[in-house]
């Protein structure tokens, strides 16, 4: 649960001595369903303000919710992928008067949520993060405020857009176990690519799509106290996420430092301020005033239905990442090929006969191109064949496999196309044997000065290359140097 | 969600609650509901004293679960026209949105 190592752990290194960050996340993760929670009107982004909207999402009078059995559905792949126990679970209302939402409350969870007691693995920073709760709720509506500044202190008036009120949310909510802001980048990396691979959410952060909101304290390094957090929203990348936990933490030991404390408040981040700013004194829960939606029936998934979507849930990031390494990947290039979603690809083009290692360092270094998920994979396992046969070199194979991404040709016809033929070693030491007999003094100096031999092993090599216009095989060149200096 | 037993409502609640409920109580109202809601809780009161260990909770008077419906797009649901009726019932509207007094606070 916490860095047990016996080097200084992330948030030590970035507080000053003697500190350490505790941060508990919150995810929203918007559910890729087609209509919204509890009403029958359009999930959709992007669409003309107020087009997608229907008398229950506007809260009118003489209006009942109905659950959306795919956003359940959506709801617990989610809780089964972080290692929940799925429950019977009630919707709440939560009480509080703001125009993001036209009937005056929110319908959410409260204290019998749908998923509990879960966990995330973080794969690099080697950490286990507890997951309270993933509960259901409807998001609310836009709010744009419109005023001299732009500000929301200073506006004039605001402007509500409903297409957003009731689409379906899960909020994951973690235990206070993350320590630093590489570890919450992690994390929220890893939940993202869990509720996308299971189909739940297209987890885009720029389109409001995943959100977070960071709860961050302050300790001294070591102690399990948990002290006065505060909630950070406005969030909405990677890289804020990890810049606005590390302010925050800093301005607490800064409050400490000097005698006195931060309060419980909800703070905005300022990305191009580079801060965060107080914003309202959180409240209670109590002063929500939850109660079980009246409306609404309970939710109580049968054994049955859970083990079926159990069964029925796509690879997660973890599985898809250990069935690379057992193909022959390293831990980090499977990291990787999982994150562009190539790794079905590189697992049957290792089926297909790419030899492993070939197949994980082109899928690392040279495709990170669009379209590279629709290659062939026998096409893309010919083309590390040629490639380990000595047909192409290892520049000319990155170029092949470019062009067969964006024309879908074979990595024969398009070495074809360029003159990429394999030169028999025979050809090339004969060129090679008329370059060294053109330059005798470097000749001299590489087979007698070892100091200068690596300088010189570059000229050689250099000159081959332009003499065959780069279709040498600049290893099987670098073989021939060191034979013929030796013999 | 619920206070433990044995608790007495008293004037500064009542306000409170009214408060964050957008009501605003005189000083005399306050005196007429903070013993007639203190009345109504008591009752709720009354229950703390009975056994109820082997009773379930009950959120709802019917015995049903899991009422849902197919997630498909209702045929009346959005578009322009419906927009166009509701916004017309709006007091006051900008570029196809609601146009509400400032609001503070929130995302």
């Amino acid at each position: 649960m916490t860095n047990k190592s016996a080097t200084k752990t992330e948030s030590q290194e970035l507080l000053p001595e003697g500190w350490e960050m505790v941060i508990g996340l919150e995810i929203h993760v918007e559910l890729a369903t087609a209509t919204k929670l509890f009403s029958p009107a359009q999930n959709s982004f992007g669409s003309e303000p107020n087009q997608n909207v229907h008398p229950v999402c506007l809260g009118l009078p003489g209006t009942l919710p109905v659950v959306n059995e795919k956003a359940i559905e959506f709801a617990a792949r989610i809780g089964l992928a972080l290692n929940c126990t799925v429950q019977k679970c009630v919707f709440a209302r939560k009480n509080y008067f703001y125009p993001d939402m036209p009937k005056d409350y929110q319908i959410s969870q409260f204290d019998e949520p749908l998923n509990i007691d879960g966990w995330v693995d973080l794969p690099v920073a080697g950490t286990r993060i507890r997951v309270e709760r993933a509960h259901v709720e409807e998001d609310t509506g836009k709010t744009t405020h419109v005023g001299d500044s732009g500000r929301i202190h200073d506006a004039g008036y605001s402007l509500v857009d409903y297409n957003r009120a009731g689409v379906p949310l899960v909020e994951i909510v973690t235990h206070p176990d993350i320590r630093g802001p590489e570890e919450a980048k992690e994390y929220v990396d890893e939940v993202r690519a869990m509720v996308v691979a299971v189909g739940a959410s297209d987890g885009k952060m720029e389109e409001g799509s995943l959100r977070v909101d960071a709860n961050v304290s302050v300790r001294p390094a070591g102690s399990d106290e948990l002290r006065t957090r505060c909630e950070i929203k406005n969030v909405n990348s990677l890289r804020s996420i990890g810049r606005a936990i590390t302010y925050e933490a800093k301005r607490h030991v800064n409050l400490y430092e000097s005698g006195k404390e931060p309060i419980q408040e909800t703070r905005h981040w300022d990305e191009e301020a580079g801060r965060t700013r107080d914003g309202r004194k959180k409240e209670d829960s109590d002063d929500y005033r939850y109660f079980a939606d009246p409306d609404l029936v309970a939710i109580d998934p049968t054994p049955e239905w859970i083990a079926q979507i159990a069964a029925s849930q796509p690879a997660l990031p973890a599985q898809r990442r250990e069935a690379l390494v057992s193909a022959g990947a390293d831990s980090e290039g499977a990291a990787l090929v999982v994150q562009r979603d190539l790794d079905s690809l590189v697992l049957a083009v290792i089926e297909a006969g790419g030899e492993a290692k070939r197949v994980l360092n082109h899928a690392t270094n040279n495709l990170a191109i669009e379209g590279a998920e629709a290659l062939s994979p026998s096409n893309f396992a010919d083309l590390v064949k040629m490639e380990a046969d000595g047909a192409l070199t290892s520049t000319q194979a990155k170029q092949v496999l470019a062009e067969m991404v964006s024309d879908g040709s074979t990595p024969a016809d398009i070495a074809a196309k360029h003159g990429f033929e394999a030169m028999d070693t025979g050809e090339l030491e004969a060129t090679l044997d008329e370059i060294i007999s053109s330059s005798p003094q470097e000749w001299e100096r590489f087979v007698n000065e070892p100091e200068a031999r690596g300088k010189l092993q570059g000229f050689f090599v250099g000159q081959v290359m332009k003499a065959t216009r780069g279709q040498a095989d600049g290893k099987l060149v670098n073989q021939l140097l060191a034979k013929k200096a030796n013999s | 969600m619920v206070d433990d037993a044995a608790h007495e409502l008293d004037r500064d609640e009542v306000a409170k609650v009214a408060g964050l409920a957008m009501l605003e109580l005189t000083d005399e109202e306050l005196d007429t509901f903070t013993p007639q809601l203190g009345a109504i809780l008591a009752h709720a009161q009354d229950m703390e004293n009975l056994d109820l260990a082997d009773v379930a909770p009950t959120h709802h008077p019917y015995p049903l679960v899991n009422v849902m419906r197919p997630d498909v797009v209702a045929e009346d649901a959005g578009g322009p026209e419906l927009r166009d009726a509701v916004l017309a019932a709006a007091p006051d509207v900008e570029d196809n949105r609601f146009k509400v007094p400032p609001a503070l606070g929130g995302d």
